[in-house]
């Protein structure tokens, strides 16, 4: 629901830390003054980062106040873009893509074994409120599809066993090196080369 | 000026205007739904698609300046296709409930689909369905027939000045709202209603009460302020079912307040339908020549001298003179229009009027308010304010109530010490005012219903003179008078106008009270007057003339059943001295009977036979005593003169606005019950935001 605040507790008051107030001041000082508006989508990706991975009614507020705009124009940009989450998300916030060149590639295996691993379907978060699960559209990195992303790292080139496995290890506590589990460097070519294969270094590697 | 072609006619307009004025010069009509001439330009319906030459697409004509040498069409195939698509794209997710929607017959998206649309639907998917939303007592949601104008958004930003709606969402998921719940603090709100194409917002008073077909249409003037927005009165049977505005570009544009709206169920509640005579400390009914037989019998032998007359706030000019004449042959001098004590100079009209007009506004540079509260007192001059104020340039300082204006301003202090100290320069809003090419100020009646009225008054005069707010002749070109005086009673300018003040040793409202309670004031004549206090009326024998039970007609020993404004043919000066004429729209009440043709009678009984026996005559009478009653809809310049006394001192105490509670300022919005609702939402509810702190 996009047209109201979530029914989730709301915390009475929110302001930036003063840490966070300096960065704030460093991004309106980009902009000409008077347009100081401008600076709305980063200060409430940093309002949404002190507040834990999602933006209560009071950090909204507190924008509108600092960047002096109605509330109601800040509410308008935070229900736009997905990558705000307006209820409260778990520490890893998994977003699975399931769009067209993901699904084609096995999005559903890694869909499945998500929901398997973590226990909890599509928006929901687990009882202990480490992770939750979204499903997404195309977050751009179709190459090294299917993919995940979790808070601020893409995990690509996952199957059901390693998307098992980047999960099963942020539950142990440790961090999976985020990028393609396959080992492949970025998005260079999976296999050997299929053209250009005289050209220098070809054959892979 | 550039010169365009609009389906095979040359057309020449002005520059900066977009194609679709353009198509309206040509006179071809392009339909629309987002567009409208007095909101910022949305461009997000696309039902003003239009082709134009050497454009591979259809072009959304309201958001395309109009350029030299356009060849522009509307009736090609292109066009044509390009509207149908809209039309069916919009339908999509609007539901067809018309036979239960409100707007049904008046409604943009009906008619639009009638004459552009397809014949039938090819959708066959299951429609969008939205929460409705809760925006208070007035206006009724209905979100699934959103069409995302956003009109409703531009009016309450631009407009209104009350930044709660928004579009919240994306793509599908849009939805208008306040996304956190809140009523729509604004006394401007109806107006969306207006401006809504579809069903979404309704009138909530009005729902399932009428078709438009149904009504009967009255174009008339409104009284619950003294702005005199026009009006149109929608009756069925002997019913007013609502009240809508009437464009007048130089009174309320095509705006209305949420009282001169809604109040008007207030006219159904609390009427004196019948005459009434205590008997016995008790009112029994009683019937015409009982009711003039008991006043009859009351003035017997009474001198002038112990005769006193009050008129209201609601009060047509017809019925003030034929009072005025009747208390005349009474040898009294004792008659006041002025019920809340404002210390007003008759002699002058320059002194008591809106000299800059409403629609001058937009002509000045620089605003003094002083003592007054414009946003309830007269919310359109408020929202003139606001569209000056958004145009640029402009400043505003504000001596008196520190309140939210909906626009930004220097507020310079509470009360009369400021006022003086601005006056002698000494204050450094001078500095801005001296600056000024046209400035203005306007005194509202806060600062003048005060004992030291007069010299509140006068030292404006003064700040007036010395600020090069009057200058030049009446009519001669770069003429400007920026002197304005602020009323809260529609009745008040014309009561001026034809000189409703004491006479030579007569007594005002505050004398007529003290009188009356002394004793020396025997017969009091109430013409609809009912914001006194009546409880100081003592032993005297009161008459009460007017068309609700209010506290005047609980008072009263004689009650004389009168019209309400919707119910007569009346004049009617507005605070800048405009006169209009208001119509009939239905008939009074019962017994009750046309005020002038009451006074009259009474007249007659009592022994003096008034020269008027129709409305022409008593308009002719009219003239006779104010020549400005000869020139409705017109503004006649007022000479500049001497008023107010700039000798005696200016007390320190704050201004403080008259009108406390937007909502209830009269006879009909204290009986109405939707009124009532607001004063619970808006007035009683955010105790310590609203006017009740001013």
């Amino acid at each position: 629901m996009t047209s109201k605040p979530a029914k989730a507790v709301q915390p009475k008051s929110f302001a930036f830390t003063a840490e966070n107030l300096a960065r704030a001041q460093k991004i309106i000082a980009r902009y000409p003054q008077g347009r100081q508006a401008s600076a709305v989508l980063p200060l409430l990706d940093l309002a949404q980062r002190q507040a834990g991975g999602w933006l209560p009614l009071a950090a909204m507020d507190h924008v509108a106040g600092i960047l002096d705009m109605a509330s109601i124009r800040v509410y308008e940009v935070a229900t736009f873009y997905s990558m705000f989450n307006l209820d409260p998300v778990g520490r890893y916030l998994v977003q699975v893509c399931t769009t067209t060149p993901c699904w084609l590639c096995g999005s559903e295996a890694v869909a499945k074994a998500c929901e398997d691993t973590l226990g909890i379907r599509f928006g929901e978060t687990t009882p202990d409120g480490v992770f939750t699960l979204k499903e997404v559209e195309c977050l751009g990195a179709c190459v090294n599809a299917p993919m995940v992303q979790i808070n601020d790292d893409y995990y690509e080139d996952l199957d059901a066993d390693r998307a098992r496995a980047v999960l099963q290890a942020l539950k142990a506590g440790t961090k999976p090196k985020p990028g393609s589990q396959t080992g492949r460097q970025t998005s260079a070519p999976a296999g050997a080369r299929t053209t250009l294969t005289a050209a220098k270094g070809a054959g892979g590697s | 000026m550039p010169k365009l072609v609009v389906d095979g006619r040359e057309i020449e307009v002005p520059a900066g205007v977009t194609v679709l004025q353009a198509c309206e010069a040509a006179g071809v009509e392009v339909p629309r739904f987002c567009y409208h001439e007095r909101l910022s330009i949305a461009g997000n319906c696309r039902m003003c698609l239009v082709e134009m030459e050497k454009s591979p697409k259809p072009i959304a004509s309201c958001a395309m300046p109009a350029a030299d040498g356009m060849v522009i069409r509307t009736d090609s195939p292109m066009a044509k296709k390009a509207r149908k698509g809209v039309m069916e794209f919009l339908l999509i997710n609007h539901p067809l409930d018309c036979p239960i929607c409100d707007q049904g017959g008046e409604c943009d998206l009906q008619d639009q689909a009638m004459a552009y649309g397809f014949d039938r639907s090819r959708y066959i998917e299951n429609k969008r369905a939205v929460e409705d939303k809760e925006f208070g007592p007035l206006v009724k949601t209905s979100m699934t027939r959103c069409i995302h104008c956003t009109r409703c958004i531009r009016f309450a930003t631009e407009v209104a000045g009350v930044e709660d709606l928004g579009a919240t969402g994306r793509g599908e998921h849009m939805e208008v709202g306040t996304y956190v719940e809140k009523a729509l603090a604004s006394e401007m709100s109806g107006n969306i209603i207006d401006l809504c194409p579809v069903g979404a917002l309704t009138s909530k008073p009005y729902a399932f009460t009428a078709r438009p077909w149904e009504l009967r249409k009255t174009e008339s003037v409104d009284v619950m302020d003294a702005v005199g927005s026009n009006i149109r009165i929608d009756a069925r049977g002997n019913e007013v079912m609502r009240v809508l505005p009437r464009l007048n570009e130089d009174i309320n544009e095509e705006w209305i307040s949420d009282k001169t709206r809604f109040a008007c169920d207030g006219l159904k509640r609390q009427r004196l339908d019948r005459p009434y005579v205590r008997r016995g400390g008790k009112l029994v009914e009683a019937t015409w020549p009982e009711a003039f037989g008991a006043i009859a019998e009351a003035m017997k032998g009474k001198s002038g001298e112990s005769i006193a007359a009050i008129v209201g706030d609601q009060c047509d000019a017809e019925s003030m003179v034929a009072l005025k004449d009747l208390v005349a042959q009474l040898d009294s001098p004792n008659i006041d229009c002025r019920q809340d004590r404002a210390k007003l100079d008759a002699s002058c009209r320059a002194g008591y009027v809106f000299n800059t007009t409403i629609a001058g506004i937009e002509a000045a540079d620089v605003a003094l308010l002083i003592g007054t509260d414009p946003r309830r007192e007269a919310a359109i001059v408020n929202t003139r304010l606001r569209k000056r104020h958004r145009m640029g340039g402009f400043a505003v300082g504000v001596i008196g109530p520190h309140i939210d204006l909906t626009y930004k301003y220097d507020y310079l202090g509470g009360g009369g010490q400021t006022l003086v100290e601005l006056a002698n320069g000494r204050h450094a809003f001078a500095e801005r005012l001296k600056a000024a090419k046209r400035p203005m100020l306007i005194l509202g009646q806060g600062a003048l219903a005060r004992p030291d009225g007069a010299a509140v008054l006068g030292v404006a005069r003064k700040l007036a003179e010395s600020f090069g707010m009057v200058r030049g002749a009446d009519h001669a070109a770069g003429a400007w008078n920026g002197f304005n005086v602020l009323h809260t009673a529609a009745a008040r300018v014309g009561g001026l106008d034809l000189g409703l003040v004491p006479g030579p040793k007569g007594r005002d409202v505050a004398g007529i009270l003290d009188g009356a309670e002394a004793g020396d004031i025997k017969v009091v004549f109430l013409l609809a007057a009912d914001e006194i206090n009546t409880k100081r009326l003592g032993e005297a024998f009161v008459i009460y003339q007017g068309h609700h039970g209010d506290s005047g007609a609980q008072r009263a020993d004689v009650i004389l059943p009168g019209a309400a404004y919707t119910e007569k043919n009346g004049t009617y000066v507005n605070t800048e001295g405009r006169v209009q004429h208001g119509y009939a729209a239905i008939s009074p009440p019962g017994d009750a009977r046309e005020d002038w043709k009451i006074l009259r009678a009474l007249s007659e009984r009592l022994g003096f036979k008034p020269a008027y026996n129709s409305l022409k005559q008593v308009r002719a009478r009219l003239i006779e005593i104010s020549p400005t009653f000869g020139r409705p809809d017109a503004i006649v310049p007022s000479a500049w003169g001497q008023f107010g006394q700039a000798q005696s001192p200016v007390q320190p105490q704050p201004f403080l606005s008259p009108v406390v509670n937007f909502y209830m300022t009269d006879p009909i919005g204290r009986a109405s019950v939707t009124m009532a609702k607001c004063t619970q939402a808006f007035v009683l509810k955010p105790a310590g935001k609203t006017g009740t702190d001013g």
